[in-house]
This record gives structure tokens, sequence and C-alpha cells, in this order.
């Protein structure tokens, strides 16, 4: 059956590569443009996975992480946050908000594959399987 | 019934009744529930300033000059409800250097010398004998014609009455016998005598009862009340005169009296003896402020009623003014209002003569025999065993010598005076000591030598001009001496000095003797130097309030002495018991053992000084302390030196204090610039963390797609095109970004290059909307611009004003409404600046948000769905270059939908600001 995730990021440019990327791995993407309209979206149906950028306007990343981990029903979501913030304490923050994997901007688009396919257990294509 | 041995019997048990009372109220303090203190019974002690002067003498005086009594009243009262602060300062003075009387107070300020204690005191035995003997007269007068009741016959010739026989003599015997009786029971002047004090409260009771009910008497049982009073006493040939101020002379006297009395208040020892000495507790002062007015104005009442009532009964007759208050209601045969209005009389003599007599015995005995008996080496005092018994004979003995004396001058001289000019005499002699009281309380300069000097010259002047004319009224000096001067001398005359003849003689006499008084205290102390003894007793009296209970400083002994020593030499002066007493108190108070203390220490020697100034003065205790101390008194040299280290370390407490005051400040400095640079340091952090997310941002687009198109080879064309415009774009905002933001910096930092000439706004913003106009095209803006034909120039620089515009306009398209996007331009004069406005239709700036938005990186949260692309720069921007042109830029919104943004450029604009400072 095939796995959803959700991405969350402000910036429309941004959400247009990860939807590319995602759906290239064959999974369901949904959207959502800030912290509160992601809530709503995993309240409607919680997603396998959250791609979570940080700063948005109205609920930033990592109250939206631990609003979703302080929620039993929604234990088995995986998160990974993608966010510009780089430094050591805020990569810290985010792991402990509950973030499973934490992937700072720019990123590389291999490197995002891999780690959500690690994370969903995904069959690992070969690095070079989708040149 | 008023038989002789009725009045004696009264009299007699009146005096045993007052006796009881100050038995009792000695029994209830030595069991430690005193009823003196108290501040009603303070007060009321206060009031044996009215003695038999204001019992008889002021209607006396009332029924001869009118209101001329009142002055006599209007002193104190001045004294106790403007000055009272000096009189807290002299009771606070007394209690701490446990002070005996006016003497050892003004001995004790002038260095505890023994000449000044010895002077005041034969001033004041002589001034207030007359005083005394005027007490002895009211008794005797009062008694003699109670005597021929219901005759009123003016007793005469009292003089002439062979002394056995002689009424006033057994008063004064009687007196002294009460007085001794009342006043030495105990060894330690300074110990309170509160039986005294209470039994002189009860008098001032009774006095004052008494004399009430004669007022009430005369005014509502002879007479309907005041009117009727008054009205009948219109009659009157003098009536005019006594109920008015009188002359412009009267007015002169009245200054005299009030002056005169403000002084007695303060320097009549026995007035001292009540309000300082005997105090217990200086908060009682705070009542007796108006405690004690109020009993003089209630006493004086019916001063005048029971005087016109008096003239109005024997009009024209023999009897003397003076006896109205007895002899009015003898007159209407009222026996017990008779009897008791001689009660009363008698209650203000005997109150004053025993106060006034204590308190002379006690100078007598500690500065005036006490000095000379130790200093007579062949006596060798120091080493006889118990003094007690010899402070207690001369104490007595002087009782008996002053009220001798007294009744001698009453003899001699007290027929000739009426009641209220020897009263007079008295108060005119006590304030000579008001120079040296005032002066030494609040004045450090008052120096020993002046204080003598001035009371010298204050003295002989009182003597040359009231006593001996006093002297020569009653015939013992050649009668001329008054009328032409000593020897003929005009200019000598004693009631016109010098020629000076406008004042009355009462007047004259305080003149001249203040003067030379003043002169010579204030002149003397500016001319010699003070000791260091009376330095320090100086600063003592005038800084009392100022210094702790520290006892450092007022005794200075250097050597050493024994203690047993010192307990030998107290116990001869005050007794056993007392001394264990008092060592055991200061045992207690100090945590030491005295009986281990061999060699005594300089607190010890000081204790002992003030125990033993106690019992004898201040300037004998000095001597006898003196007399046990091995080695020296400390020099001069060393006392100075003492001081002047105590001053010093003072001095250095007080830099101490100032700097740790100014490090404290310092340190607080620091810290709030610690802060500030925190809060730099945090601006920057964030500024950086922005910064970096805004340009990460555009980054991320750019590889990530680059990435995409790099790995998807088969991506259809379409495809790719969108992604490499998505590139071009993100590209182009990182451009952007970084111009911004270099631009920025350099304008905060005050390097922007600028061209300033005379531009035209109207082509400026022109040009601006030509340069936004493919912005606006395709974003389908509909753009009004209202601009008047012709604009005033602005010295501005020419690009950087269509920056400006340039970026309102396309922050103005970001925002606007989507469905119907619409921009307005309007421009307006004023006298001093233009005024340009970019109105859009969008959804505003949130309240609250019109200052921060100027502020980098800070966009209005205003679109959740459509975050327009923008770096957040533009206007933070436009605000410096706005405000390099002295102008201003600020946010409106005044309606429902849409920000306006407005700027202003001035006219006058001679100077460039640089902007950040």
């Amino acid at each position: 059956m095939t796995q959803s995730v959700l991405v969350v990021d402000d910036e429309p440019n941004i959400v247009l590569s990860l939807e590319f990327l995602m759906k290239q791995m064959d999974l369901d993407v949904r959207i959502a443009e800030d912290g509160d309209a992601a809530l709503q979206e995993i309240g409607r149906q919680a997603p396998d996975l959250v791609l979570l950028d940080v700063m948005m306007p109205k609920r930033d990343g990592f109250s939206v992480c631990r609003a979703i981990r302080a929620n039993a029903a929604w234990d088995d979501v995986k998160i990974i946050m993608l966010t510009a913030k780089s430094r050591d304490e805020e990569r810290a923050r985010g792991l402990s908000a509950g973030a499973d994997d934490y992937i700072v901007k720019p990123f590389s688009t291999r490197d995002v594959r891999f780690r959500v396919g690690r994370i969903l257990n995904l069959a690992q294509p070969a690095a070079g399987q989708a040149r | 019934m008023l038989q002789g041995w009725v009045v004696l019997l009264v009299s007699f048990g009146y005096l045993c009744l007052l006796f009881a009372i100050a038995y009792y109220g000695d029994k209830r303090a030595d069991e430690g529930r005193s009823l003196a203190n108290n501040p009603y019974i303070y007060a009321l002690s206060i009031a044996v300033y009215c003695t038999s002067w204001t019992y008889y003498g002021s209607v006396g005086r009332a029924a001869s000059s009118g209101l001329d009594f009142l002055p006599i009243y209007l002193g104190p009262t001045l004294v106790f409800v403007l000055w009272w602060f000096v009189l807290g300062k002299i009771i606070r003075i007394t209690k701490k250097n446990r002070i005996t009387s006016i003497a050892d107070f003004i001995a004790s300020r002038y260095g505890k010398s023994t000449l000044l204690g010895g002077l005041v005191t034969i001033i004041a035995v002589v001034g207030i004998m007359p005083y005394i003997s005027l007490q002895l007269k009211a008794v005797s007068t009062s008694f003699n014609l109670l005597l021929g009741y219901p005759e009123i016959a003016m007793p005469s010739g009292l003089g002439e009455v062979p002394i056995p026989h002689d009424t006033a003599f057994y008063v004064a015997l009687l007196m002294a016998i009460f007085t001794i009786l009342f006043g030495t029971r105990h060894i330690d002047a300074s110990e309170h005598h509160e039986g005294m004090v209470v039994a002189i409260a009860f008098e001032s009771v009774v006095k004052l009862v008494a004399f009430l009910s004669v007022g009430l008497f005369v005014t509502f049982g002879l007479y309907d009340g005041f009117g009727d009073l008054f009205t009948e006493a219109k009659a009157l040939p003098e009536y005019g005169s006594l109920i008015t101020l009188g002359t412009a002379s009267t007015y002169g006297q009245w200054i005299t009296m009030t002056l005169l009395s403000m002084a007695a208040i303060i320097c009549l020892p026995r007035q001292f003896q009540v309000t300082a000495i005997e105090s217990l507790d200086e908060r009682h002062l705070n009542k007796a402020v108006w405690l004690f007015p109020l009993y003089l104005l209630i006493i004086n009442i019916f001063v005048l009623p029971i005087a016109l009532g008096g003239l109005l009964m024997f009009s024209g007759d023999t009897v003397d003014a003076d006896t109205f208050v007895l002899t009015v209601p003898m007159y209407e045969q009222q026996e017990l209002l008779t009897l008791f209005a001689f009660i009363g009389g008698l209650s203000a003599a005997t109150g004053m003569v025993i106060v006034a007599t204590i308190a002379l015995s006690t100078m007598v005995c500690n500065d005036l025999v006490m000095p000379v008996l130790l200093r007579l080496t062949w006596l060798r005092l120091n080493e006889k065993g118990d003094l007690g018994g010899l402070l207690q004979a001369i104490r007595r003995g002087s009782i008996l010598f002053i009220l001798l004396f007294s009744y001698g001058y009453f003899r001699f001289i007290g027929e000739s005076y009426a009641l209220a000019t020897v009263g007079l005499l008295s108060f005119a002699a006590a304030a000579q000591f008001a120079p040296a009281i005032v002066g030494g309380l609040l004045w450090k300069g008052g120096t020993r030598a002046g204080a003598l000097v001035g009371l010298c010259l204050g003295f002989t002047m009182w003597i040359y001009t009231l006593l001996m004319p006093s002297l020569a009224l009653s015939g013992w000096i050649p009668h001329s001496f008054i009328d032409a001067g000593p020897f003929g001398a005009e200019l000598l005359k004693p009631y016109a000095l010098f020629g000076l003849s406008e004042f009355d003689n009462l007047s004259h006499a305080l003149f001249w003797s203040m003067l030379v008084n003043i002169g010579g205290y204030v002149g003397v102390s500016l001319a010699t130097r003070q000791t260091a003894l009376e330095r320090i007793q100086a600063a003592l009296f005038v800084d009392v309030y100022r210094r702790s209970d520290d006892d450092r400083g007022s005794g200075l002994w250097r050597g050493t002495a024994t203690f047993s020593d010192l307990y030998a030499l107290v116990v001869r002066f005050v007794g056993r018991d007392q001394a264990d007493r008092a060592f055991d108190g200061y045992a207690a108070e100090t945590g030491e053992s005295l009986k281990k203390v061999t060699e005594a220490d300089p607190a010890l020697l000081n204790f002992t000084e003030k125990l033993l100034a106690g019992a004898i003065g201040a300037a004998s205790a000095r001597v006898m302390i003196g007399s046990v101390v091995k080695g020296e008194v400390a020099s001069i040299d060393e006392v100075m030196e003492i001081l002047d280290e105590t001053s010093q370390v003072i001095e250095y407490s007080h830099r101490l204090e100032q700097k740790s005051r100014e490090l404290q400040i310092a340190s607080a400095e620091l810290q709030a610039a610690n802060e500030r640079l925190k809060e730099v340091d945090r601006l920057k952090d964030d500024f950086l963390s922005t910064v970096s997310h805004e340009l990460r941002t555009p980054l991320t687009s750019i590889r990530s797609f680059s990435e995409i198109l790099f790995d998807e080879s088969d991506l259809p064309i379409e495809e790719r095109r969108e992604f490499l415009t998505i590139i071009i774009k993100e590209s182009e905002r990182l451009t952007r970004l970084i111009n911004q933001l270099l631009d920025l910096a350099k304008l905060e930092a005050g390097r922007g290059e600028w061209q300033i000439s005379d531009i035209d706004p109207k082509e400026v913003i022109e040009e601006a909307i030509a340069a936004t106009s493919s912005l606006l095209q395709e974003n389908r803006m509909q753009l009004d611009v209202n601009l008047p034909s012709q604009l005033r120039r602005v010295r501005a620089d020419r690009d950087r004003f269509i920056q400006v515009i340039v970026n309102l306009l396309s922050n103005a398209v970001k925002f606007c409404n989507r469905s119907n996007p619409s921009i307005q331009i309007a421009v307006r004069e004023t006298s001093q600046a233009l005024l340009v406005a970019v109105e859009d239709n969008g959804p505003g700036i949130p309240a609250g948000a019109e200052q921060r938005i100027f502020e980098k990186f800070e966009q209005a949260d205003v679109t959740a769905t459509s975050k327009p692309v923008s770096t957040g720069l533009g206007l933070p921007i436009c605000r410096q270059i706005v405000e390099y042109f002295g102008g201003r830029i600020w946010v409106e919104r005044n309606q429902s939908v849409g920000a306006k943004f407005v700027f202003t450029v001035p006219y006058a604009r001679t100077s460039f600001m640089v902007p950040g400072e």
C-alpha cells in the first residue's frame, strides 16, 4: 500500500520541488503552507511522514512537532525537519522536540530521498537507479 | 468663725495634706509605680510659674493699669508654643549630663567652670530673694487680713512689728522646715523629687480652682455675668483706661514684659527645676506645650472681672487692690469662700517657695559652698569619710539662710514696692542668664570668658538700674540717688542712664543690662579662644541630638584610678546604698564585673564623674575625680588629638561611604552597559540568523531544481522550462537580497553616496512610476496618480528619491487585493515639507505593527495563503533614505482596508543628518 507524506513549507518553490521528489518515490503527497494547516491536515488523516519546515507564519515547526508528539494517536507518524536553521543547538532542539531526522536547507535531493526511504523502510533504490 | 486659730489650723492642716501627698508620691516612686511620670502632672507642676504674684498681684495690676498683667503670661505661652524645641534641647542635655541646677547647666556648658557656676548662683540667690520675700509678704498679709474678719483693715507697718510677733517670720520658718522635709530627703540632686512634683501639681489645681471660684462668685454671684459686670463698671472713672491697651508707651512696655517673661520661663531657677531637672520623660513636653498655655489662659479669665468687681465695691476706699481676691469675699461675708481663697493664695506661695528654695539651695551647695570647701585643703575633705551628711547639712543650711534673708528683704524693703514690681525685679535678674543659656544651646562659639563677662556686666547693670533704686525707694540709700544720680552725676541717674529717659524703669533697665550682657557675651566670645574642655562641652550641648549615647568625649580622662578609690569616693558623697545600686547598674549594662576591675578605664571614670555630678555638680565632680586619678588629666594637646582622631575617623568613614556609593553607581552603570551589549549581541545573532534563512531559502529552490534537472534527463520540455524559470527567478531574488543587504549596511553605517541637488518632485515621481510600469502591468494594477501641475523643488538625492517610491510601489503591488488591485499616489505641499502618500487596497497593517514593519526582515503577517516574495528590507531602506533627507516615514491605518505609506521631505534643509546617530 502507498505510504503518504505531508510536505509543510511556506515557500511555494520549495514545496514544488519536494512534491516532485516525493512523487518520484511513489509516495502519496499532501501539502500544507503553515503550521496550523499542517495540524489540520494531520488531524484529517495522519500521514506516514511529515516533511516539516521550521520558520513559517502562525505556528513554527518546533511547535507543530511537539503537538504531533503530544498526541498518542499520531505515534506512528515520522517527522523529518527540513530547515534553514543550521546551527547545532537548533538541530538538537528539533530532535528533542520529537523529530526523527533533521535536514539543513539547501539540501541535496539525493540525501532527502535516501533519508525518506530509510525512515519509511522503502526498498532502497541503488544510488544511481533514478538516473 | 474665722478666728485666728481656725485659720492657723486649716493652714497647718493644708500643709500637712501637702506633705502627705508628697510622701505618698515618693513612696509610689520608690515602689516603681510613679505618680509623677505623667504628662498632666508634669504640665501642672510647670504651673508653679503662677505664684501669689499671679494670684493676688495680677488683680492688683489689672486694677491700676488694666490689661498690663497679660504680657507676663503671653511670654511663656509663646515659648511653649513656638520655642518648645529650645526647652526640649535643655531637657535632653540636662538628662544626659545629670545636670542639677541652672548654675550647673551654665557651668557645664562653658567647660565645667566653677567660677561661672558660682557667679550664676550668686546672681540667682540675690535675684530671686525678693521674689521669695514677695511670697512671704503675700502669705502674712493675707493671714493678717483674715484675722480681722469680718472687718477689712489693711495691715500696715508690717516692718515695725517686733520680729517675735511678726507672722511673716513664722511663715518663713515654717516654709523652711517644710522645704527641708520636702527637698533634702535624697542627696543626689539630679534624682527626681517626685513627691514634691506631685504636691506642686496638686497645689496648681487648688490655686486654679480657688481663683476661679472667686471669679465666678464675683461675676455670677454679685453680678449677672460678664455683660452686667462690665456695664456696671462703665461708671468707674478709670474704666476706659483699664480695658484698652493704652498709649504708645505701654506698647513698648508690653514688648519688654513679653520678652522678659519669655526669658523667665526658661531662666528662672524654679522653672528650670520643674521643666528640665524634674522631667521624667522628654515626651511629656509634647502635652505640656499646650496644657501649660491653657492653664495660663484659664487662670487669667477672671483677673479683670475680679479687679472691676473690687473697684466697684471699694470705690474710694483704702483697700489695696492686691488683696481683692481675699477682700471681696470677705466683704460679702462668704466665710468658706474667703478661707478657700486664702488657701489658694497659700498654695501659690508655698509652691513657689518650695521649688525655688530647693533649686537655690542645690546651687548654693553644689556651685558655691562645695567647690570652696573642696579647695580648702586644710579641711582635708578628700580624706573624710561620709560626706553625704555634710552635703545634706549644707543644703538644709542654705534653705534656712535663703528664707531668712528673704524675710529680711521683705522686712526692710518689701513695704515700698507693690507685689508685681518686686516680681519683675526678679524676672529681670533671671533674664540675665538668657544670653548664656540660649547662646550656649545654639552657638558653639560662646566661650567661658564671654559668658562670665556678659553675666557680670548684665548683673552689675541690673543692680545699678533696678536693685539700688529699690533700696533708695526704701530709704536705705539717699533718694537723691534716683533724682540726681550718684554724687549728682546726671548722666548716671539709674532710671535714665546716659540720658535715656524715654523708657519706663523696667524697659530702661532691661535695655541696658541686655545690651551689655549680650554685647559682652558675643564680643568676648569672639575675642577669646575656647579651651579643649570648653570646646568638647560646647559640642555636647549644641549637638546633643546628633550624639549617640556614647559617653566618649565629655570626660577624656587619661591616667588611671583603682575602682576601690572611685567606689570610696562615691560612697562618701551619695552613701553606700546608692553607690552600690549605681555601680551594679553600670556593671549590668556593660557586662563588666566591677569586682574584678582594679584599674578603671576611661568609660568607668566618666560614669563615676557623672554620678558625682548628680550629687555635687559638674565642676566639683571634675575636681573630685581629678583627686583620685593617678597620673594626669589628659592635657589639652592630647584632648585635641583624640578629638582630631575622632573627627578624622568620621571623615574617613564618610569618604568610604562616598566611595562605596560611587562604586555602586559605577557597577550599576557597568551592568546596564553589559545588558546593552548583550542586547546588541542578541540582535546581531538574530540578524545573522535571519539573513542566513533569507539567503538559504532561494538557494534551496535553486539547488533542488538544478539537481532534479541534472538527475532527470527525460523530463518533459514544459516541466524543464518551468523549473528553469524558477531557478532564474530565485537567482534574481538572491541577487536582489544581497544588493539590498549591502545597500542597507552602507546606509546604516553612514557611508551612503549621496548626490544632493534641487529636484522637481513631479518629474521624479513620474520617472519612478515609469520604472515600475512593467511590474504594474504584470499584476494588472490600476494606478491613480494625483499630482498638482506644479510642485516646489526639494533638495534631495534624485536616485534615492526614486528608490523610495519604487520600493513603496512594489510593496503596494505585493500586498494589493488580488481580485481588484489598485494603488493611489497622492502629493501634498505644506508650508514646510513635501508630503507623498502611496496607498494600496490590500489587507492593511495589523494594529501594533506600524513601527515594526520598518525594522529589518519584519514583515507583517498579513496573509497565510499567498506570501509575497519580499526581502523584508525595502521599508528599512526607505526609512534610512527619508530620514537622511530630514523627513519622516510612517504608515496610516485610518481605513478598514489598505495601507497608506506617507513620507515627507522638508524644504528647508541646511545639513543632512547621518543616519544611525
